[in-house]
């Protein structure tokens, strides 16, 4: 469903010019959910942000759906593959209802009868008609979460990437957008793509996974393996530790891997 | 678009039933939705004293220019050369002028011509602004460069001398002093435009539209520039005064509005050789100007109080 | 090196925090009471449980539309809920320390990191600067900086998360504070550099004797880093535990909480947490309870 082949990206130019994925290549199958995690800077979000086209500076392969990606992307493209982004604040256009935020995928696709998949697409992610001529402000943090997952559901797309979908939230509220996550995956047969920090989270959501290390991916590995405690690098390994709360010998014995 | 829906509203017609229409949490309808976004920005700035006396000088400007018929007796022009300079008194409230044309006649149908070049130079500049400012803002490099240059060596000149140049070279008259102020009055616009786009462009909501497959196009007008627009329209009430004080300043070089169109500027322009003997005749359009160029700086400074999304969520 | 009871730092009662909105009064913080021993106390709760408020109101930082309300807020004989700000301010940072999420917003922007540790040092203890220099030098080694001849001369834009964070606690260290406040301290950190930022706090609560308040959304941590555990909820206290026991917690919320965290074990669909209304019992002192 997806390849990515020896990809890279670099932000800048000349001597200032930051490397920031620096040639990682995975495969993701039809239906499965694959996780990338990695600390902040290790470059898991670029990888989504080039594979949604929202930037073109990238080198290598990528191809989705049996068709190879070029630099832009056409409109089309977007009905294969869409995102889940991670500030429930952030992504959801302060000025627009939820109806005009929901109707606006439908419009740009030209889709009609949109009356009838906003109600649908609300139904699908929990909400009531009630929250459809609401402005975000007026919803909590969970409920916008959920109406950026209805927008980018809404058009049907068989891939969705999903960076960060729930670290802005309390943990019961992530709880239930990853019940969602789960419910819908399992409903329409998506593929998933999920980037995070939390392991908990991607041990959760994921079939597989890559842990990604200053812009390479140092390790992939089932998350059988990973329950098991059995990763193979000592970076991953780390991470493991580290994840399962404060542990003094740890912190006395951090390596630093680049 | 979807359907209108003003019914509840409408039917519940008591006060009581409105407000709740309009403050409800459950809102059936887009209409719905707006109306309550403009009622709750109008609590916000109604509770604003001084704000509302902004609104209600440009509330009575309207009145005035729409009503100028009914309230005044001629049409400002008519001139009885025996009633020259004439005081103020019960007959003529503001005096006469030194043709005998009644002030107050003429300060009411000038109020027309001040709305006439506001609204013409709003029309114009905000929308070449909106369209200069978010394009060089959102696409950025060699596009921002250029934009931007040319916005500066507008913004460089002092306005009034800019004016001066532009009507000049096109003619006096009162369209091509509105052309003229609007031709200078445009580029904070587009900065302004410029840098909120800046603050927006990389906002997730922005990625989000991307992701989506909208056009750049689209982007720009759905997205980003519903964002600005408010930065815009409460610098558009500020320079009102401005915009006022640049066209009675052409008026009063002979370059604005032609006699006999009671033009503000053009007013005290002619009547300035009178201030020392019939000092009602200059005076009372300058106070005209002063009260209009005030009402609409404090209006301005209440909007953005209410507008401007860093003063908080409205 | 724990335990509450033998000497107590820190005794809040019946602290109350209210705030005037234009939706009406909000009880963010409602009849808490606690003491603080030397020690590690975590404060554990989503967001909107009162927990940062709660911090907040110990030092009298509550925004200018909340009033605090207690029966006592004793510290070192004084109760800080009714001390003058004059007395509040020598407290404020000289004994009690207070360190937010992002430290980089608590820096002078301008000004290069190793001056400002180097004038806090000089405005708390009037040395001269030489000394001040080599004492920064110090402070910052202690904090296991590296390179830090590198770091004194950085602006605070330049450096990282944890190692800002580093910084702030170590102009923190300067004037010894009895009390330490840490809001979510570590959650915009990678879990590596959480680990080392908790070590620094874990030695000085061991070696200096010093008092913990470690306000955090993540119970893993909280259970696994301090000595005792409360937990909020609606602006009060559900419960206080002993941190290694909380995983044998009996409120209903704190299980609820803990049952809907994902775990690496674990690929069923994750408990809901249902909110009872009964957990939250009217306050007696001063206010109406039923916040809404």
């Amino acid at each position: 469903m997806i390849e990515v082949g020896d990809l890279t990206v670099t932000f800048g130019t000349g001597a200032r010019a930051v490397r920031a994925v620096r040639g990682i290549s995975f495969t993701v199958a039809e239906g499965e959910s694959f996780g990338l995690v990695g600390e902040s800077g290790s470059g898991k979000s670029t990888v989504l942000r080039a594979m949604a086209g929202l930037n073109r500076d990238w080198g290598g392969r990528m191809t989705v759906a049996g068709q190879p990606l070029g630099k832009t992307r056409a409109r089309a493209f977007y009905r294969s593959l869409q995102m889940v982004f991670q500030d429930p604040f952030g992504s959801l256009h302060p000025r627009h209802t939820i109806n005009d935020i929901l109707g606006e995928p439908l419009k740009i696709h030209v889709i009609g009868d949109s009356e009838t998949r906003i109600l649908n697409a609300l139904d699908e992610v929990g909400l009531g008609p009630e929250y459809r001529f609401r402005f975000p402000h007026q919803l909590s943090g969970g409920q916008r979460q959920r109406i950026a997952i209805a927008r980018a559901l809404i058009i049907n797309p068989p891939i969705m990437l999903l960076d960060e979908p729930t670290s802005a939230l309390d943990v019961s509220v992530q709880a239930e957008i990853l019940n969602l996550l789960r419910r819908l995956r399992n409903e329409h047969r998506l593929t998933y793509i999920l980037v995070s920090h939390d392991l908990s989270v991607v041990a959760h959501m994921c079939d597989r996974l890559a842990i990604m290390n200053a812009g390479r991916v140092v390790e992939q590995l089932s998350v059988e393996r990973l329950r098991a405690h059995e990763p193979d690098h000592p970076y991953t390994k780390q991470l493991l530790r580290a994840s399962l709360g404060y542990d003094r010998a740890a912190a006395e014995n951090l390596e630093w891997f680049d | 678009m979807t359907e209108m829906a003003p019914r509840d509203g409408a039917q519940a017609g008591s006060e009581a039933g409105l407000r709740a229409w309009l403050l409800s949490s459950t809102p059936s309808s887009a209409f719905q939705a707006r109306c309550q976004r403009v009622y709750l920005s109008w609590r916000s700035f109604s509770r604003n004293p001084i704000a509302m006396v902004g609104f209600l000088i440009i509330l009575l400007l309207l009145v005035v220019a729409a009503f100028a018929p009914l309230i005044t007796s001629g049409d400002g022009t008519s001139q009885v050369l025996q009633d020259r300079l004439l005081p103020p008194s019960a007959e003529h409230w503001f005096g006469t002028d030194q043709l005998g044309r009644d002030i107050f006649d003429r300060i009411i149908w000038g109020s027309r011509i001040t709305l006439y070049i506001v609204a013409l130079v709003a029309v114009i500049v905000v929308p070449v602004g909106l369209l200069v400012g978010t394009v060089a803002g959102y696409l950025g490099g060699w596009v921002d460069a250029i934009l931007m240059r040319i916005t500066d060596i507008f913004l460089a000149f002092p306005r009034l001398i800019l004016a001066l140049a532009f009507v000049s070279a096109l003619g006096p008259g009162l369209e091509n002093a509105v052309l003229a102020i609007a031709l200078t009055t445009w580029s904070p616009f587009a900065r302004i435009a410029r840098a909120e786009t800046l603050t927006i462009r990389n906002a997730e909501h922005i990625l989000a539209a991307r992701v989506q497959g909208a056009s750049t196009g689209r982007i720009l007008l759905h997205h980003v520039t519903p964002l600005c627009l408010s930065s815009v329209i409460v610098r558009l009430t500020l320079d009102m005064a401005g915009i006022i004080l640049t066209a009675a300043g052409l008026g009063f070089l002979g370059l604005g509005a032609q006699p006999p169109l009671p033009e503000w500027g053009a007013m005290i322009s002619d009547g300035r050789q009178y201030l020392l003997d019939q000092w009602w005749v200059p005076t009372i359009p300058g106070i005209a100007i002063l009260v209009v160029s005030m009402g609409f700086n404090l209006l301005g400074d209440g909007l953005r109080d209410v507008l401007d999304p860093r003063s908080g969520e409205g | 090196m724990s335990g509450a009871g033998d000497d107590t730092l820190l005794d809040v009662k019946n602290l109350s925090v209210r705030f005037q909105t234009t939706k009406g009064p909000v009880e963010a913080v409602r009849g808490v009471s606690f003491t603080l021993g030397r020690e590690r106390l975590g404060i554990v709760g989503e967001s909107g449980s009162g927990k940062s408020q709660t911090g907040r109101a110990i030092l009298g930082l509550t925004a200018k539309n909340g009033r605090i309300s207690a029966d006592h807020v004793r510290f070192d004989g004084m109760d800080l809920a009714r001390t003058t700000d004059q007395a509040m301010r020598k407290v404020r940072g000289a004994r009690i320390s207070m360190i937010m999420q992002d430290p980089r917003y608590s820096l002078n922007p301008v000004i290069r990191v190793g001056e400002q540790i180097a004038e806090a040092y000089r405005v708390h203890t009037g040395a001269n600067r030489s000394e001040a220099r080599r004492r920064t030098i110090e402070m910052l080694n202690r904090v296991r900086i590296r390179e830090v001849e590198k770091v004194v001369n950085l602006y605070p834009h330049e450096v990282s998360g944890g190692m800002g964070q580093r910084i702030m606690i170590a102009m923190m260290l300067i004037p010894d504070p009895d009390i330490l406040i840490a809001d979510e301290p570590t959650s915009a950190l990678d879990v590596t550099v959480q680990l080392q930022v908790l070590a620094i706090l874990d030695d000085m609560v061991r070696e200096r004797g010093m008092g913990l308040i470690f306000i955090s959304h993540d119970l893993n941590l909280v259970a696994s880093f301090c000595d005792r555990v409360l937990v909020m909820y609606g602006g009060q206290i559900m419960e206080t535990l002993d941190a290694g026991k909380l995983h044998e917690a009996e409120h209903p919320y704190t299980r609820g909480l803990l049952n809907c965290l994902p775990t690496l074990n674990d690929a069923r669909d994750l408990a809901v947490l249902e909110r009872d209304p009964a957990w939250l019992e009217p306050v007696g002192a001063g206010g109406p309870g039923g916040g809404q």
